[in-house]
């Protein structure tokens, strides 16, 4: 089984979000890049196909140069090889055209995205290349197991899940519960070691453009202090909640 | 050239996720000087949302479609487009528009912008305010192509009364097959609690309630209020509480009126995840916690003498004003 994982080279949480550029672009000073946490699920969920079931593991990303150490650091959580598509990734739409070229090259059994990367936030990639390539596809997947040709996936809906049954090939977007969070793999130092002697494809993308694009960033208002009450005016708290708030 | 929702419904009844959709769709339709016309899929009634703007509603009624089917959803939802040569097309954040919405785009050839919070700021070119990093900003995305799709926030617009006389007609999309190559083997759904993504409270736990045995207090919190209830992610980690419970940046997204945080120190991913919420009050012992930097009220003191006298002060608030 061929398996492709779509990894997003995202900031890391915890870094500030600053803009330039007349606020334009990212300000990429001092700031860590990482995979895109719902990606990194579904990379180790690969991996398991690829240790239970002899499945080779692609990863690949639609980015600069610089998004090169991550794809070597999932090469170094156990991928097979890596792709990177040399552009920009400057809309979802520009992004699934390219990956979706990708997969009809590679002809992957199944492809895994994380249903949402944490910067954009556009969740759309996973669902467009369903559109482009008609493939079967599972969004907020959050189990998956392969026998032969057969998926069988859940999905999280409001309040449960959902079992759902698809053949392959199959895309879907993942996110937390295709591992835990305690099963996530981290590159060891023998990972580490032969990422370095695995194969990272440079490919020049595809002629694509963009559906929309971005004008200028804000940052959100300025927060005004918390207001606090003592542990004896829970009264005051009540009255603030429905008199001030309107929320009860 | 209508602006086309989708208003989804639950056992045969229009979600009220559906009537912030109208609102906002009908400003949508009064700037571009057209109307609004729903797509409903094997629902009952849905007259009421003629009261917040929508003019016409197309009416799905297929047997085939009883369980969600995002890629036969999308296709009919495209072909209701196609009739109504509509150039917007409006849907909501839940799960399911979120599944169907990139499917759409493409059927249409439409761009997409998600996590939008406002109205358009202009139509020409189409702009709208979205918000990026895990809501710690925005952006403003100009969509090209000639049709656009929109999904909207939960709780980002409100709703708008704007009562219109309305007509109905049955639609019958042609689906084949192939719309149907993906199939629901079954359903889990824990029944009769309102979830986290349609309660207007929601009341969360975290790890200074220092054990699953102490979680009846916030149930019971939850229960005057009719909220849902939820946790930060150590607590689903260590079992606490069940992993659907889960609120954050790789748990679920929260958008409610009231988020009610106890005993939660307020790390970035979990704020990340519940920033969409209107007001935050924080209950916490420690005064230096970050949670009290992002709350809009606060209680520093002890969980467990605030909150069953929170809860018997608000028992006493419900049964003064209902």
């Amino acid at each position: 089984m061929k398996i492709l994982v779509c990894i997003s080279h995202v900031p890391d949480t915890t870094s500030k979000i600053n803009f330039v550029n007349g606020d334009s672009e990212f300000d990429t000073n001092g700031v860590q890049y990482v995979i895109n946490p719902n990606d990194e699920f579904g990379l180790t969920r690969a991996i398991w196909f690829q240790e239970q079931q002899g499945a080779t593991v692609t990863v690949v990303n639609v980015g600069g140069a610089d998004t090169e150490p991550t794809l070597r650091k999932a090469l170094a959580i156990g991928a097979n090889e890596a792709i990177r598509v040399n552009a920009n990734p400057t809309d979802g739409f520009f992004v699934a055209k390219q990956l979706a070229e990708v997969i009809k090259t590679g002809g992957y059994d199944l492809v895994i995205c994380g249903k949402e990367s944490l910067d954009y936030n556009g969740g759309m990639v996973p669902g467009m290349l369903a559109g482009l390539l008609n493939f079967n596809f599972v969004n907020s997947c959050t189990e998956i197991t392969i026998d032969g040709n057969s998926a069988k996936t859940a999905r999280e809906i409001d309040g449960g899940k959902e079992i759902i049954s698809a053949s392959l090939p199959l895309i879907i977007g993942g996110q937390k519960g295709l591992v835990e969070e305690k099963d996530l793999r981290i590159p060891n130092m023998r990972g580490i070691m032969t990422a370095r002697t695995k194969v990272l494809t440079i490919l020049e993308p595809v002629g694509a453009g963009n559906q929309t694009k971005i004008v200028k960033f804000e940052k959100p208002a300025a927060k005004s202090a918390v207001k606090l009450f003592s542990a004896d005016d829970i009264d005051g708290l009540v009255n603030a909640l429905h008199n001030e708030a309107k929320v009860i | 050239m209508s602006i086309l929702i989708y208003a989804e419904s639950s056992e045969g009844k229009i979600k009220k996720v559906a009537f912030e959709l109208a609102s906002y769709a009908k400003k949508v339709a009064d700037s571009l000087g057209t109307s609004v016309t729903a797509v409903t899929i094997n629902c009952g009634d849905a007259s009421e949302l003629s009261k917040y703007g929508v003019a016409k509603i197309l009416k799905v009624n297929n047997d085939k479609l009883a369980n969600f089917n995002a890629k036969a959803y999308a296709d009919a939802l495209k072909q209701a487009a196609q009739k109504e040569g509509s150039k917007v097309v409006v849907l909501s954040s839940t799960t399911d528009s979120l599944y169907l919405a990139p499917l759409v785009s493409i059927g249409l050839e439409a761009g997409l912008a998600s996590n939008v919070v406002g109205l358009p700021i202009s139509t020409s070119p189409f702009q709208v305010k979205r918000t990026a990093f895990s809501n710690k900003a925005f952006n403003i995305t100009e969509i090209a192509t000639d049709i656009k799709v929109l999904a909207i926030s939960k709780n980002s617009f409100g709703l708008l009364e704007s009562a219109t006389s309305f007509s109905e007609e049955d639609f019958a999309p042609s689906l084949n097959d192939a719309d149907f190559s993906v199939k629901v083997e079954s359903v889990e759904k824990s029944s009769g609690k309102v979830t986290i993504a349609d309660a207007d409270v929601v009341v969360s736990g975290g790890r200074g309630m220092k054990g699953p045995e102490n979680w009846g207090m916030l149930e019971e919190l939850a229960s005057v209020l009719g909220a849902a209830t939820a946790c930060s992610k150590p607590v689903s980690d260590i079992g606490w509480r069940p992993h659907s419970e889960h609120v954050g940046q790789t748990g679920k997204p929260v958008a409610t009126n009231l988020y009610i945080a106890i005993g939660i120190s307020g790390a970035i991913q979990h704020i990340a995840g519940i920033n969409s919420s209107k007001v935050k009050l924080v209950i916490n012992t420690d005064p230096e916690a970050p949670f009290f930097k992002v709350a809009d009220y606060g209680i520093v003191g002890d969980a467990f003498d605030i909150v069953p006298r929170l809860t018997q002060k608000l028992k006493e608030f419900k049964a003064q004003n209902s």
